[in-house]
């Protein structure tokens, strides 16, 4: 299955992953030969079969709504990259006049 | 004999009798990873002085016979699980600062049990590869063969334990990360029943194939590490709220009239003449013990590469989206603007079979193509898990190689990433299954390790355990371990 340039781009901008322009053709042609690995399964029939999402077929267990963890601001926060008062730091998100 | 030739049990006695101390053993341990581990790179992370700090614990509780059930076995951890302010990296750039501020309940349930820890095994990045050649951490070496991989992606603790720079290691498995390097490394490894383990602190790849396990040298070590491994954990979800049997229980009874199933699916297959006498002298071994015989048929069972392929990498970018260089772990240098820091966080701190996979289940979760391949994945897993359901009604186990050949060597196939999915064809149904499955040692070719697999029904450990163990007793196979220079 081909993937064309436009393809490639939106995947990865929606997974949040620069690719560099060089590596396109090489990259293209790994994920085409994963793609055409999926093909085998147009000959399985499955309009009847249910979904399998999970090994378990249990419900989703539900506990008694307690405080189990205590507030660990500061150690979460010691492997942060970059943390001000408590606060993750990341570059200005909103433009505008300050 | 020298203290790392002893198994884990003899170990135990040994400690129990007071023949030596865990401080003497842990030294003893230490010592061969620094002697031989620099060629191996099984290790991430060597944890000496707080292995030296839990065996001197262990030796008191020993005088003061207060010992645990594991009291002092030195073992290592895969480095997958976290640690808490330990180093944790899975193996990638993104984690290569990371300290966990918890530790995983594996890792917790082994140390209320009284293990050592001598340290973080070495792993393919987020548990993507058979080869452990995708670590951030360089290449691991196959201690049988160093040109050769030890698979992946626990090939750090399956090399270290083949070694013998550990008596047993944790590991996980999610398409045959366990299975396939105790295969190549000429070990005993088990993956249980999925739920059967804690996922809790132990980093996500797939989450509904992810599963905790063990490597170790014989399916007697590999009991006792799992039992103390297992149990219902309130803090994961999809743990199994089941009574965790004693593995060690029915070991040693004999498994006449055990019924053992061979897919015909599987012998179909074009193997090299090696793998299939192997195969075929390890059925043999089972019909002498009075086991019986039936050939089987899974018919689905060729869609679990496919399958596998759409509902792992589809899991993994969703659970590899908290990597976004803000709260923990890897960030870009002057990002200029929030996407930027996103965009180039991720291009630099993950690797490029893990880039593959983000972007292969970015795909397939896509609008427009979901239907077509993440949905039809999730039926198509629903037949090969009814083939085993199906199966079960006539026998109690499956057998099979569990890889296609012995290891490989390094380099051979990281350049074709088909290739190196064909490496877990005899593996990935059971995980799609959420089924048991154990593999051990029945042959060598060449100098290198072969292995072969059975799958149990579900929460059928103990009888993996006993039929693995009962092998084990017939043959030498897992006793022959690699001379380490």
């Amino acid at each position: 299955m081909a993937l064309s340039d436009k393809e490639l781009n939106e995947i990865a901008y929606l997974a949040r992953i620069n690719i560099d322009k060089d590596s396109f053709p090489s990259l293209k042609g790994e994920l085409e030969q994963i793609l055409d690995l999926f093909e085998k399964l147009n000959s399985a029939e499955t309009n009847e079969v249910e979904a399998m999402s999970h090994p378990l077929n249990l419900s989703q267990p539900t506990r008694p709504d307690e405080v189990t963890e205590e507030d660990q601001r500061e150690k979460l926060q010691e492997t942060a990259p970059s943390v001000q008062s408590g606060l993750f730091l990341v570059p200005k998100v909103i433009e505008g006049e300050n | 004999m020298k203290l790392h030739e002893l198994s884990l049990k003899e170990q135990l006695n040994g400690l129990k009798e007071g023949s030596f101390s865990s401080t003497e053993l842990t030294q003893h341990y230490l010592d061969r990873i620094s002697s031989f581990d620099k060629s191996l790179n099984s290790f991430i992370t060597v944890t000496e002085e707080l292995a030296l700090e839990q065996a001197k614990e262990s030796d008191k509780r020993y005088k003061s016979n207060k010992a645990l059930p594991l009291d002092g076995i030195p073992i290592a951890h895969k480095d997958i699980f976290c640690t808490e302010d330990i180093l944790t990296t899975c193996g990638s750039k993104m984690l290569s600062n990371f300290k966990a501020p918890y530790s995983s309940t594996v890792v917790n349930n082994l140390s209320s049990d009284g293990v050592v820890v001598l340290g973080k095994t070495n792993m393919d990045e987020f548990a993507m590869g058979s080869s452990n050649e995708t670590s951030f951490f360089g290449p691991v070496k196959n201690p049988w063969n160093k040109e050769y991989v030890p698979g992946g992606s626990s090939g750090g603790s399956a090399a270290c334990v083949s070694a013998q720079l550990a008596s047993a290691a944790t590991a996980t498995d999610t398409g045959g990360s366990i299975r396939q390097p105790a295969a190549l490394c000429g070990l005993t490894g088990i993956k249980p029943t999925y739920g059967r383990v804690s996922r809790y602190g132990m980093i996500a790849f797939a989450s509904s194939l992810d599963q905790g396990g063990v490597l170790a040298r014989s399916a007697e070590d590999s009991a006792i590490l799992l039992e103390s491994m297992s149990g219902h954990d309130p803090k994961d979800s999809t743990s199994l709220n089941e009574d965790v049997p004693n593995f060690l229980g029915n070991i040693d009874s004999p498994i006449k009239g055990m019924k053992i199933g061979l897919p015909k699916e599987f012998f179909e297959k074009d193997l090299p003449n090696h793998v299939e006498s192997s195969t075929k002298e390890a059925i043999e071994t089972y019909k002498n013990l009075g086991a019986e015989i039936h050939e089987i048929s899974l018919p689905n069972v060729d869609l679990s590469l496919p399958v596998y392929y759409i509902i792992a990498p589809a899991e993994c970018s969703a659970n590899l989206s908290r990597y976004d260089g803000v709260r923990y772990g890897y960030r870009c240098e002057d990002p200029k603007d929030i996407e930027d820091l996103y965009m180039r966080t991720r291009e630099e701190g993950f690797g490029s079979e893990v880039k593959r996979r983000i972007l292969i289940g970015t795909y397939a979760l896509s609008a427009g193509y979901y239907d077509a391949y993440y949905l039809k994945a999730q039926k198509c897993r629903r037949l090969v898990a009814n083939d085993f359901t199906e199966a079960f009604k006539s026998v109690d186990l499956i057998l099979s190689p569990t890889t296609p050949d012995t290891s490989f060597k390094a380099g051979e196939k990281s350049d074709d990433p088909i290739e190196m999915y064909l490496q877990d064809i005899f593996t990935i149904p059971a995980n799609l299954a959420g089924l048991p499955g154990i593999s051990f040692p029945c042959g060598n070719h060449e100098g290198l390790p072969l292995g072969v697999q059975l799958v149990g029904n579900s929460l059928k450990e103990a009888q993996l355990f006993q039929a693995a163990h009962q092998f084990q007793e017939a043959t030498d196979w897992h006793k022959n371990l690699p001379e380490v220079k």
